[in-house]
């Protein structure tokens, strides 16, 4: 028997309800695992901007959870626009998402900050033109 | 704490097996074993939702009989502001106040009342700035025993305010000794609008003796103080509760006494869910209140009521609107926050792990990935679990083999 759950979803690019269903589903093992509130909601935060951020961004993509008995390894992997500047990405408040997805109350430049404040690790591999790969890891 | 208390059992009798109530129930908590419907009490939230769809009315809501109150010597209603919405032309509230002392009550306390009281507690409590935001309404004990059971990640969102029934027996009880009534003589009955309430004040008052001394169906009394009703030709002005008050009987009532801004009200049991799981995705950041009721329109759709919830509604506002009385203060009756904010918050509940070891759960849930392989995904309901999903689960829980309808005839 392998030694991680692991779930993977497509997300949806041009569904902006779908997005949080690759999330809600994670959460749901975790919680089935007796995972502790504070990690779930981390998870949970994580995974969701994550989500938003492929439909936004990349017309969706791949989101991948590899749950083990302490951490979570989630990857999210789309073949959009990539990230040219990566740093500025990273700033709080920078956003590249156009008004219209702003009048729908995202692209707050909060996505990727939000991303990292709730895991413990994070690594962005982007190639512009190609796409972009998110790696996180969280600890329960 | 052992879950002995059922306020939903089935009538076997009455039971054909059909797959209704199992679909709609918000927790997933029914299963049909032997061609009968079986609640696993541990998921129960007392909902109600169960009872509401079946359609041979096998599903019995449990509450205190009314002969209860014949064995105390001073006898209090405490009347929930949805009872007001159950009676055609009411245009007075003092009837049913007046009908509840015909009944042989000694007192009658509105629950209503309490609630405008809660209102201003929550107020100071919202100024004060110290509650996890959003902040969620307690009020409704099926969504409070939801989050405990299924998202303890908001638990600590859930506002530690007794709900307005608690409040208003512990004020009564207070008045009542004050009075000089001996603590043995009073009786206090809450008349609840649905099983959930039913449930909580049961495990948390009657079953600790504290305040309330049973609990009452609005459906069992209805008739009884109709009856009554009809033989009064002016009630006394007996009522202290005022509009605000009788407006929680309605979802959104007890959100719009708040006077906030940004706030959601929202009501019925999948439309909760869905809330829930925003909250939890971190999307309702920035909203200061959020009250659910786990009932379609508020307390007035708890399977208790006898009228239709959105003809109640109607009635209600109405009424609302001829109950000039202003809500009620803290400082009127002389209390503080501290009369109303919980002893201890309520404990999580375990039912949905698959295992306290998380490593003997994981095994479990790599077991349920491998059945949700083989099984189709079209839920049908035919092996007797809620989803494929839950059918899994329960076997890589409990043993055995899949059962499965559209397996057996791919073989």
């Amino acid at each position: 028997m392998s030694d991680c759950i692991r779930l993977e979803y497509d997300v949806d690019g041009d569904n902006f309800s779908s997005a949080g269903h690759a999330s809600e589903s994670v959460k749901r093992t975790l919680k089935q695992m007796g995972v502790s509130a504070a990690s779930v909601r981390r998870v949970a935060i994580a995974m969701y901007e994550g989500e938003i951020n492929m439909v936004i961004h990349a017309h969706g993509g791949k989101a991948i959870a590899e749950i083990y008995p302490e951490r979570i390894d989630i990857t999210l992997q789309d073949s959009g626009p990539g990230i040219a500047d990566i740093d500025l990405a990273m700033k709080a408040g920078y956003s590249t998402a156009s008004e219209n997805i702003r009048s729908l109350g995202f692209g707050a430049g909060m996505g990727l900050p939000n991303m990292k404040k709730y895991s413990d690790e994070m690594k962005i591999d982007s190639t512009v033109g190609v796409g972009t790969t998110v790696y996180l890891k969280i600890g329960f | 704490m052992a879950v002995t208390l059922k306020t939903v059992v089935l009538d076997s009798d009455r039971c054909i097996g059909c797959i209704t109530c199992m679909r709609r129930c918000p927790t997933e908590a029914i299963r049909i074993e032997n061609g009968k419907a079986k609640i696993q009490y541990d998921k129960c939230i007392n909902c109600g939702v169960c009872v509401r769809s079946c359609k041979g009315g096998a599903k019995r809501p449990v509450y205190d009989s009314f002969d209860l109150v014949a064995s105390y010597k001073y006898k209090i209603a405490l009347p929930s502001p949805s009872l007001f919405g159950q009676f055609n032309n009411l245009d007075d509230p003092n009837y049913v106040i007046e009908g509840l002392l015909a009944l042989g009550f000694d007192e009658v306390f509105e629950v209503g009342l309490a609630a405008e009281l809660v209102t201003d507690c929550t107020k100071k409590l919202m100024a004060d700035g110290g509650l996890v935001r959003p902040v969620i309404s307690s009020a409704c004990p099926a969504v409070a025993e939801l989050i405990l059971l299924k998202f303890h990640e908001l638990a600590d969102h859930l506002l530690p305010v007794y709900a307005p029934a608690k409040v208003a027996a512990k004020l009564a009880k207070r008045q009542a000794l004050e009075k000089g009534i001996p603590a043995d003589d009073i009786g206090i009955f809450f008349i609840s609008p649905c099983p959930a309430k039913v449930y909580s004040l049961h495990r948390e008052e009657v079953s600790n003796e504290k305040n309330i001394s049973g609990v009452l169906a609005q459906s069992d009394i209805y008739f009884r103080l109709v009856d009554k009703m009809n033989k009064i030709e002016k009630p006394r002005k007996l009522g202290k509760c005022g509009y605000s008050g009788i407006g929680w009987g309605s979802s959104g009532g007890e959100s719009n006494s708040l006077g906030l801004g940004n706030y959601i009200h929202c009501s019925g049991s999948r439309n909760v869910l869905e809330l829930l799981k925003e909250m939890s995705d971190g999307k309702l950041d920035g909203t200061d209140f959020v009250e659910m009721n786990m009932c379609s329109g508020g307390c007035v759709g708890g399977v208790l009521n006898v009228e239709n919830a959105f003809i109640a509604r109607n009635r209600m506002r109405q009424l609302a609107d001829k109950m000039k009385i202003p809500p009620a203060t803290m400082e009127q009756y002389g209390l503080d926050e501290k009369f109303f904010i919980w002893d201890k918050a309520p404990e999580l509940s375990t039912a949905f792990q698959l295992d306290p070891d998380r490593f003997k759960a994981m095994q479990k849930l790599l077991k349920v990935q491998e059945y949700l392989k083989k099984l189709p995904g079209i839920d049908c309901g035919a092996c007797g679990a809620p989803s494929c999903r839950c059918h899994a689960e329960d076997i890589a829980m409990n043993g055995g083999t899949l059962d499965c309808v559209r397996l057996e005839e791919r073989k």
